[in-house]
């Protein structure tokens, strides 16, 4: 018997991606009741695909300095999903063979199925999404096996439809997600648009043997570890660039392209040189589009989901909410949508597991709180442990290094004594009027430096402290105790 | 509206005026486009690291402690002081309808001006233009 038959539930969950399973999990943890529908016949969203070229560009490993199967450890394994049982912890890490920290996509893909099994999830299968509509306050799902009705949906559905921008000629060139097992372009010059992490993969994919690759995009190239971000490709993916920069034949050009035409047997393409200049002609075997994904929201069109980003993200709240169309919500890599505070240009790390894993908890507790009306599980602190904590959790806590000034720890004020209000988003919590209260995370100025930052908030009023930097990031120092607990003194009761 | 390429919407900017078509599709894939509803703040009083930001789309309040000094729309900027000055921002930015933005993170503003300079010209006369206001104001 397939679960989650068709008929009213409070809340309904589509996607069986990583987002869509780390809901699932959550609400079921926290007594919610929920269905979960993929259109898929087994779990693993994107990872049953992608990347083209079988290699994840986050890494696991499986001996750190934490040990394994720890909430600490998960600081240094970006990709299994997260749990409470310490059984259904660290899954990706077990399951790669040792020949590379970043695990196959394979192995990714057998983590989430594990995760699945494991933890005993329900979900329906080959129940395709097909609608959306309201029906007084309830949203309805309409899918090929009939109607949901729900308080309040979440959408785990992905960035992963194919967008090409409008160019002329771009109709014909292939997207990212067709390109074709790497030998199949031996001896051929290939030109990849778009200069971001896809299109680099598939350089580095291709090096082995394409004749010349050329990468070309209007934007120079940024690499992470020039940006010391994850704004910007990443190492792993940086072969390309060597290549180009130390002239071993590939060529990595700011151009912007006109058009594309097919010829014999090839393309020519069009460009015009944004950095330097000047009109340039290049005709290649192949061309492949890396131009990035979009969320497929034809099904959402029914309910007013504001976007943005060319129609490629919904616009969310800090909670992950769409703000034109109440309780829908979204999970996984869409969650990039809302990119928090982007203290010098940084933005949250929702894009990828190791972030928006975090996220479906947060979101999962808001609306168990706010929609549901859900008791929150408040624990007091006594004051003499409040700057032990926050420190800890700044040193410790991985959801504050996987979300950076995006994601921080509370610990709120009410009437005479303090409560841990848990994990929030730090926007939510920096422009929401509440009560007096201090909030932890970690900063990075994007110059190497990484830091805890304090919000207090008094009187209604947020303000930002940073503390110093520490060798290792251990921030559990009596210079730190004393720089904290200057600026907590006033919260304490 | 979401649908309109990015450099197709600066091309009828004030701050982007004088640019040829292939610099105007350089500088649109410098910049990120980011969304806030109503109510959200963009620019924060007195934290660190804030970046420039161009209106698209909507309005947005200028506030000083809670005080609102100003109202800015489709074509105007901001952000631009507290980046090129190092100084956290002096005013609360926040979006006074559902507003859509063109941003740049602050650290890459001043690459952008060395790189072109006509909008350094024309941010320069924005500049002016609010200093000869505050003036005449003050008088």
């Amino acid at each position: 018997m397939k679960p989650h038959p068709p008929g009213s539930y409070p809340v309904v969950v589509v996607g069986s991606g990583p987002g869509g399973v780390q809901v699932a999990y959550w609400l079921r943890r926290m007594g919610i009741g929920y269905a979960h529908l993929s259109a898929d016949e087994r779990p693993g969203g994107m990872f049953q695909r992608f990347p083209v070229y079988q290699r994840l560009i986050s890494w696991t490993k499986p001996y750190a300095l934490e040990e394994r199967g720890t909430e600490a450890y998960e600081r240094y394994d970006w990709n299994s999903l997260i749990a409470e049982e310490p059984e259904h912890r660290a899954l990706v890490a077990g399951l790669m063979d040792g020949s590379s920290y970043f695990p196959a996509r394979s192995e990714m893909e057998a983590g989430i199925v594990s995760f699945v099994q494991k933890t005993s999830l329900p979900l329906r299968y080959g129940c395709r999404l097909t609608g959306t509509r309201r029906d007084d306050g309830d949203i309805v799902l309409e899918t090929s096996e009939g109607d949901y009705k729900c308080r309040i949906a979440i959408f785990a559905i992905g960035a992963t439809q194919p967008w090409k921008p409008a160019i002329p000629g771009f109709e014909d060139v292939p997207h990212y997600v067709e390109a074709r097992p790497a030998r199949e372009y031996a001896g051929k010059r290939v030109v990849i648009i778009g200069k971001r992490n896809s299109g680099f993969e598939l350089a580095d994919g291709l090096l082995p043997w394409a004749r010349q690759i050329l990468l070309a995009s209007p934007r120079p190239a940024t690499l992470s570890v020039t940006e010391r971000s994850l704004v910007g490709a990443r190492a792993r993916y940086a072969q390309p660039y060597e290549d180009h920069v130390l002239a071993g034949g590939n060529v990595v050009l700011d151009v912007a392209i006109e058009r594309v035409e097919r010829g014999d047997g090839g393309y020519r393409v069009h460009a015009r040189g944004t950095t330097h200049g000047g009109n340039l002609v290049l005709d290649a075997d192949e061309v492949i589009a890396a131009t990035g994904f979009q969320a497929p929201f034809s099904v959402l069109s029914g309910c007013e989901v504001a976007t943005f980003n060319q129609g490629r993200l919904p616009a969310q709240t800090p909670y992950w909410e769409s703000p034109s169309a109440p309780n829908i919500f979204f999970a996984g890599s869409i969650t990039q949508g809302f990119g928090g505070l982007k203290k010098y240009g940084i933005p949250g790390n929702s894009a990828a597991v190791h972030g928006f894993r975090y996220n479906a908890g947060v979101m999962c507790r808001y609306i168990a709180r706010e929609r549901l009306g859900m008791p929150a599980d408040d624990q007091e602190i006594a004051p003499a442990a409040v700057v032990d904590n926050l420190l800890r959790w700044v040193t410790k806590a991985p959801e504050l290094w996987h979300q950076p000034s995006y994601l921080c720890r509370v610990i709120e004020r009410r009437g005479a004594s303090l409560v841990l209000g848990g994990c929030e988003p730090l926007a939510a919590f920096v422009d929401a009027p509440g009560d007096d209260a201090v909030a932890i995370t970690i900063e990075n100025n994007g110059k190497g430096d990484l830091y805890p930052a304090v919000y207090v908030r008094r009187d209604g009023r947020v303000t930002e402290h940073v503390l110093d930097p520490a060798p290792f990031h251990d921030f559990e120092t009596p210079e730190h105790r004393a720089q904290l607990g200057t600026l907590v003194r006033p919260l304490l009761p | 509206m979401t649908g309109v390429d990015l450099a197709d919407t600066f091309a009828g900017f004030a701050l982007f005026a004088d640019l040829p078509r292939h610099r105007l599709e350089a500088l649109a894939h410098t910049f990120e486009e980011e969304w806030f509803a109503a109510g959200q703040r963009v620019v924060r009083q007195g934290f660190g690291g804030a970046g420039f930001y161009v209106i698209l789309e909507g309005e947005a309040v200028v506030s000083v402690d809670g005080r609102e000094r100003a109202r800015l729309g489709r074509g105007d900027f901001f952000g631009e002081l507290s980046v090129l000055l190092e100084e956290p921002p002096a005013a609360d930015v926040t979006a006074a309808s559902a507003l859509r933005c063109a941003t740049l993170a602050g650290p890459h503003l001043q690459d952008v001006l060395l790189d072109y300079p006509s909008i350094s010209l024309r941010m320069l006369q924005a500049e002016l233009r609010r200093l000869r206001a505050s003036n005449q104001w003050q008088a």
